[in-house]
């Protein structure tokens, strides 16, 4: 047993902290520190010199320009870069269709799209729930029916987040409907600007637009545009959605926003004086940062298992579940902790642009918003309630 | 014991669900949320002209001395209708306040217009710094002349932003958090030296917060006894509490049955979800939370226009507390039940999630009033 890192790997984490340090713009620090609107130019101009430090796509193979980190090595840049306000990467090119082009895609595909992803020319989205297929994903309907050399694709995806800006979107979709729900999905890649093609925003609850609604209509796909077998894509979508489920947890977005919490209550007071020192209040953050703690080991011992040669399996689910609860409890404290103030709706001040006076904290806008907003933590990725389903089965044997 | 209402009460309650089903679907409300004003000013108009608003006060005001299972009635179809109009704050608190504190020329200036709907008051009791203290208070009212001269900071006044009249506590004497000390007076909002930064509000209302620099009132704008106003304050701000407990009913209420019938109506491998016996005992507890909220609203009722005791202090402080923690429950796990449409803005239950989480936030949330029911705990 030993819970320290390594030599090399605190070298690792000095060098992690310098670069992050030198290379990591303020504005956007700021951004994600602050829960600030980040814009699509903001994630580019990020992966830009992240790809220059060749970092960006690190868990990929070398030859394709990844720098194989190891388990603790990723771990140590999660943490480092969330403390420093490294915004979140846009999963969906480089963390999500990447993995499973590398795995089951031919090499024309490799060396037709993992360039792409890194130098920003192609912004992916994600394209499986539907609207009668959300949890029960392999009922999906999207057809895609195959002429010759090319699919004609008709249905719609919703939940697509960020396909607004998204130029590719991947796609699970039916191509044999004679055999069981599994078995007759495909996985395709679709150019977006493909003519039949029509995206409309869904506005959440806080009035962002982050998730749309993707129609098709006689959209014609290329077959080379298949990844793997036809009616083999459920096991190429599984393998993507273990990939998505062990950084939903979040550990080091966690330990950021606590971070900020903390900010926030040692400056808004209750009679008097700071909530970080109120009884109750401080009591409550110190329950969520005592989860935190033992979330963080948690996942520690999944990486090292990882690191050992395993694969994350339903322990994974289980830190998803706790992970995302975790940082709805910090979210949901950030929102006490302003108080009535939690109110007021004021979009100008949750712009980095803002230059006017702070109707009360600095930090407080968008605080109600973020609480609000992340209620998608436990239903995206697999709600918490199908998580617990695949616990149940998998783990105990239920 | 009698948990039923009279027929006038059940009348009282009728006409009200039957207006707002007929004038606040979803997206009328999305409409009047949009707007300047933040509320349909002939929505507000109907309240006057069926002598809703009047329902409080006494007869020669046009209402029948309606007391809190009254108010409770209207508060809760309001609040199944998420109900933008600031009915609470002019008509309950602004009202209160002016009745209990007010002097005869004052009453006789002020209440016909709230009576009628036609004046609208808007109170501002908290301080950016003063979180739900309201006896924390910063502003100062200085003798100056015959009358007082204000400087000082409310903030998220709900419906300042276009109130006819804001009621407004000062210190006029003591410290920061002495509850001795502290005067209500009636500002109107054109004067010189009022300004109010307007914002929306996460919930779909208005508010603003009220800047008042060297504010000149004269000495009949003092409302009650000076340096006496804490205990109206409490007072009135308790039958505040009750109306918010019961708007909060009726918006439970509505949040519950559209997840019920969610449940039911949406299929997932093959089966409405209503089948995991997960999200049924989810939905189990959601409603005995409403019902625990009931009773707790039904109770805040029956003393919001009692006498003050210790009793009343702890029961509104018991309410409030159940009432945040519903609500908040209730949000929460509507929205789960739902999946993504539960997070959508052209869905209304999460409409009524932020009008319920944002309840938590007015006039105390769950902590204070644990915090203040334990202070007022009976020995045994
Ligand atoms: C903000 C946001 C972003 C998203 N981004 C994307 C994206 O980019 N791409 C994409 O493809 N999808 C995306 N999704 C979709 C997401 O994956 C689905 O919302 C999720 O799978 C749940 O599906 P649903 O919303 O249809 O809910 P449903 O599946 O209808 O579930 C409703 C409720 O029933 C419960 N339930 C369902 N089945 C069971 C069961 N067997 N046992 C117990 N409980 C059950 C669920 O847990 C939930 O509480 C996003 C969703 C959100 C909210
Ligand atoms: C102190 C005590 C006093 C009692 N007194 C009496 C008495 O006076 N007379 C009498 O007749 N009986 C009495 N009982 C028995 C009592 O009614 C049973 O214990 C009870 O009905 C549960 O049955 P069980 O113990 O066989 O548990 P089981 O029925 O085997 O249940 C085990 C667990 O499974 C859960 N479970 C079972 N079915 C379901 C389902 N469909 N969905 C979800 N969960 C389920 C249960 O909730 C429980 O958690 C007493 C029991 C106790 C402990």
């Amino acid at each position: 047993m030993n819970m320290n890192y390594t030599a090399e790997e605190l070298a690792f984490r000095d060098e992690v902290r310098a670069f992050l340090e030198e290379k990591l713009p303020a504005d956007i620090a700021a951004k994600a520190k602050g829960f600030r609107k980040m814009t699509k130019e903001d994630h580019q101009r990020w992966q830009k010199i992240l790809v220059e430090q060749g970092w960006y796509a690190s868990h990929w193979p070398e030859e394709y320009g990844g720098v194989k980190w190891t388990p603790v090595q990723k771990h140590i840049w999660d943490e480092e870069s969330s403390a420093y306000g490294g915004p979140r990467t846009v999963p969906f090119g480089v963390n999500m269709v990447a993995p499973v082009i590398i795995k089951f895609g031919t090499e024309e595909q490799k060396q037709y799209y993992l360039p792409k992803i890194l130098n920003g020319e192609h912004w992916w989205c994600q394209g499986y729930s539907e609207p009668g297929a959300g949890s029960d994903l392999a009922s999906l309907k999207t057809r895609a029916v195959r002429e010759v050399d090319h699919y004609i694709v008709n249905g719609q995806k919703t939940w697509t987040t960020l396909g607004q800006h998204a130029n590719m979107i991947f796609c699970l979709v039916r191509t044999n409907t004679e055999v069981k729900a599994q078995e007759g999905i495909s996985f395709l890649l679709i150019d977006m600007n493909t003519p039949g093609i029509t995206v409309r925003p869904i506005i959440t609850l806080d009035g962002e637009h982050e998730v749309n609604e993707v129609f098709f209509e006689d959209v014609k796909v290329p077959v080379e545009n298949l990844v793997g077998e036809e009616d083999k894509g459920w096991t190429y979508a599984k393998y993507l959605l273990t990939y998505e489920r062990t950084g939903l947890a979040g550990i080091g977005i966690s330990k950021a926003a606590l971070s900020h919490l903390k900010g926030l209550a040692s400056r808004r007071l209750k009679n008097g004086k700071p909530l970080l020192q109120d009884p109750s209040f401080s009591q409550r953050i110190a329950q969520v940062e005592i989860d935190l703690m033992a979330a963080s080991i948690s996942n520690l011992r999944i990486i090292a298992a990882v690191e050992g040669g395993g694969v994350p399996g339903a322990e994974s689910s289980m830190l998803k579940v706790k992970g995302t609860e975790i940082r709805q409890a910090i979210n949901d404290l950030a929102r006490r902790a302003i108080g009535p103030y939690a109110i007021p709706f004021v979009e100008e001040e949750m712009s980095l642009d803002y230059e006017g006076e702070f109707l009360s904290d600095e930090n407080a806008a968008p605080m109600a918003a973020q609480y609000f907003n992340n209620r998608k933590l436990s239903i995206f990725g697999g709600s918490n309630e199908i998580q617990k389903n695949i616990v149940s089965k998998m783990i105990l044997g239920l | 014991m009698d948990f039923t209402l009279s027929e006038e009460q059940q009348m009282l309650q009728d006409t009200v669900a039957r207006l707002v089903r007929g004038e606040y679907s979803f997206e009328k409300r999305l409409e009047f949320s949009e707007t300047e004003l933040g509320f349909s000013e002939d929505f507000w108009k109907q309240l006057g002209e069926l002598g809703l608003t009047a329902v409080p006060f006494d007869e020669e005001l046009g209402g029948f001395g309606g007391g809190g299972v009254e108010i409770q009635s209207v508060m809760t179809e309001l609040g199944r209708g998420l109900c933008l109009e600031p009915f609470m704050q002019s008509v309950i608190l602004g009202g209160g306040i002016l009745s209990q504190a007010g002097n005869k020329d004052q009453q006789d200036k002020y209440l016909p217009g709230v009576a009628s709907g036609e004046l609208k008051v808007a109170v501002g009791l908290q301080e950016p710094q003063s979180y739900y203290n309201l006896n924390e208070v910063e502003t100062k009212a200085e003798k100056s002349g015959e009358g007082y001269t204000l400087n000082g900071r409310k903030a998220v006044v709900i419906g300042g932003h276009c109130a006819d009249l804001i009621i407004v506590s000062a210190r006029t004497s003591g410290d920061v958090r002495d509850a001795d000390g502290i005067s209500l007076f009636a500002v109107d909002p054109s004067a010189e030296g009022v300004e109010r930064r307007t914002y929306p509000t996460i919930d779909g209302a208005k508010g603003c917060d009220v800047f008042l620099n060297n504010v000149k009132v004269d000495a009949d704008a003092l409302l009650g006894e000076e340096g006496k106003a804490a205990e109206v304050i409490e007072y009135q701000t308790g039958r505040a509490i009750a109306a918010l407990c019961a708007e909060a009913i009726g918006c439970m209420e509505e949040a519950n049955e559209l997840t019920l019938e969610y449940l039911k109506q949406r299929k997932q491998f093959g089966v409405p979800i209503g089948k995991f016996q997960v999200l049924q005992h989810r939905m189990v507890d959601m409603m005995s939370e409403l019902e625990q909220a009931r009773s707790m609203a039904i109770l805040a009722a029956s003393f919001a226009d009692a006498e003050q005791s210790d009793e009343r202090r702890r029961t509104l402080a018991a309410a409030k507390n159940v009432i945040n923690r519903a609500g908040q429950f209730i949000s929460e796990k509507g929205i789960q039940s739902h999946g993504g449409i539960g997070m959508t803005w052209e869905y209304s239950f999460a409409h009524y999630a932020k009008r319920l989480v944002m309840i938590s936030h007015q006039l105390g949330d769950e902590d204070f009033h644990l915090e203040r029911y334990a202070s007022l705990l009976e020995a045994s």
